[in-house]
């Protein structure tokens, strides 16, 4: 027997709620898609907020999944602390050289003041509209990068390791910059009308870095951060192991995790039921590759592995669908979820 | 020696490069270098990067794993030590990317086990096809973190058939790692995800054991 039929935002605060839904929440995290939707270069599509507002409309009308994204790309943080972002065709945004080059040069930077950096400023325009439009029926994530895992692009993988191993003090000192600016950041994006934010936190991984370094360092810093920002948060870990650390994401007071391909739903579920909610974890790499079948038995697999008892959103693995997944794959998915989403099956 | 082995592993995956350090040199009271790196350094490392892939070890120790054996070895055995395996005639590039650890991983971890290859850091496409060529390169290592860099492997092939058809390629790097068949649809040679497959490919190659 189906249930009455839910909004996108009904049916995500059902499943986070670790209910059932009228049928499984789907977030397609389409941030470049849009610029192919309105013919536009994904430079061209992100200089502005009203591109990426038409493209975000217009891929939810397309797909019908249960969330628009304000997020544009991870080095617009960069570009707040004066880096370099560097845009390709076929991909997003990346972000350029480093900040600085040696640990010297660690007090150059500082936290940069939101109101004067343009990018961030589309973003909360962008986030603003989408919030008028979807009108409470839809969600409109924001998304802060983890202080903990900001420095890869700041100052480079090799730098930072040097830093969390051997220079405790520099360390602290960034992470308190970056928090000054990871908290105003979120808040400003949720005080723009942003119902969550997805706490990006690859670095959170133990693919990453060891648990025991974890607890020490970015676990305090998530808690810290988790707990001053007004609003609910999704701590993303990208394509990085979740299984060991997820006890220790629901102590930083996150509600769900985002989680990769690398470790099947139904173990996560055993850990995570009535405690957080998982997002994922379709492979975005190999999704572009899937026919229609592939798709229904990945979906399906999903589903039967995670969506029971609430406390799942179906998505990809690693919070961006890659450019080369074609329309013909994200109408599939979108399919496959109308036809096995329904939970009396689960 | 297991013992000494699994304990200088151990240092490594701590970073504790001091006891490391006294490990390899207690090593080297009974062993030649050549001999320490193969049932030292060789072995740790590959555990090191099977564990890393098994969920048991993270990336930031396989990199300062790497990072330590790397100083060790430049300090034992320095380049131009005529012990120092210069075959196969290798490079490793960054392709497109800004993001090296997978680059410097692999590099240190081919250092530390005595050969010499070039770093070209990172490169894009024609400028690595031109580099591999003036070099003449035998194997070519390509590290990626972002999938549209991974894809832009498929032009280094095109590029490498035409003017150095026997030089091989082997890539590695997250999008290889997270989408098994990647490396074929671009037409590497080789996938390595770690370094323990790096060894394997070199040591495969034609030719790599002789001049050692």
């Amino acid at each position: 027997m189906g249930k009455e039929k839910m909004t996108s935002m009904q049916r995500v605060l059902t499943a986070l709620e670790h209910r059932e839904a009228d049928r499984v929440p789907l977030f397609l995290p389409l941030t470049m898609h849009g610029a192919r939707e309105l013919g536009l270069s994904i430079k061209d599509y992100f200089s502005r907020a009203e591109n990426v507002i038409e493209g975000q409309i217009r891929l939810q009308k397309k797909y019908g999944h249960d969330a628009y994204t304000g997020f544009f790309y991870g080095p617009a943080e960069i570009e707040a602390f004066g880096g370099e972002v560097i845009f390709i065709d076929d991909g997003p945004p990346n972000s350029g050289e480093p900040l600085i080059h040696s640990l010297e040069e660690l007090d150059q930077i500082n936290t940069p003041d939101i109101s004067k950096v343009p990018v961030l400023q589309e973003v909360l325009k962008t986030i603003r509209t989408l919030n008028e439009k979807a009108d409470g029926d839809i969600p409109v994530l924001g998304v802060v990068i983890s202080p903990f895992s900001l420095p890869v692009m700041q100052i480079g993988f090799e730098l930072y390791l040097d830093l969390i191993y051997n220079k405790k003090e520099l360390f602290w000192q960034l992470m308190q910059v970056n928090e000054n600016f990871a908290v105003q950041w979120g808040n400003a994006q949720l005080a723009a009308g942003a119902t969550a934010l997805a706490y990006f936190d690859p670095f959170a991984s133990p693919t990453v870095i060891p648990r025991n370094i974890y607890l020490e360092t970015g676990w305090l810093i998530a808690r810290r951060i988790i707990a001053k920002l007004n609003g609910p948060t999704a701590t993303h870990l990208a394509s990085g192991r979740t299984l060991s650390v997820i006890d220790d994401l629901v102590k930083t007071g996150t509600g769900a995790v985002g989680v990769g391909s690398s470790e099947t739903l139904r173990e996560l579920k055993q850990v995570c039921k009535d405690k957080i909610s998982i997002i994922g974890n379709l492979n975005g790499l190999e999704m572009h590759r899937w026919g229609r079948e592939e798709i229904l038995r990945r979906v399906k697999e999903a589903i039967d592995g995670a969506a029971q008892g609430g406390g799942f959103i179906l998505s990809d693995s690693h919070g961006e669908i890659p450019w080369q997944v074609a329309d013909e794959q994200l109408r599939n998915i979108s399919d496959a979820v109308q036809e096995y989403g329904t939970y009396s099956r689960s | 020696m297991p013992g000494q082995a699994e304990q200088f592993q151990e240092a490594l995956v701590s970073s504790n490069q001091e006891i490391a350090e006294t490990l390899f040199k207690e090593g080297l009271i009974n062993l030649s270098i050549l001999e320490c790196i193969e049932e030292m350094v060789v072995p740790a490392l590959d555990n090191i990067g099977v564990g890393w892939e098994q969920g048991e070890y993270a990336l930031s120790q396989v990199y300062m794993s790497g990072r330590i054996c790397e100083d060790l070895l430049d300090k034992y055995l320095p380049s131009e030590n005529a012990l120092r395996n210069n075959k196969p005639r290798m490079a490793i590039a960054l392709l497109n990317d800004y993001h090296s650890l997978g680059k410097k991983i692999i590099y240190s971890a081919l250092r530390a086990a005595g050969y010499n290859l070039y770093d070209y850091g990172r490169v894009e496409t024609e400028e690595l096809v031109g580099r591999a060529e003036e070099d003449q390169l035998e194997l070519l290592l390509i590290s990626v973190l972002m999938y549209s860099s991974a894809l832009k492997v498929a032009d280094v092939v095109k590029g490498l058939k035409k003017c150095c058809p026997d030089t091989l390629i082997a890539v590695g790097g997250a999008p290889f790692r997270l989408d098994r068949s990647l490396w074929q649809d671009v037409g590497a040679d080789y996938i390595g995800t770690t370094s323990a497959d790096v060894f394997k490919i070199v040591r495969s190659y034609r030719g790599a054991d002789q001049d050692g």
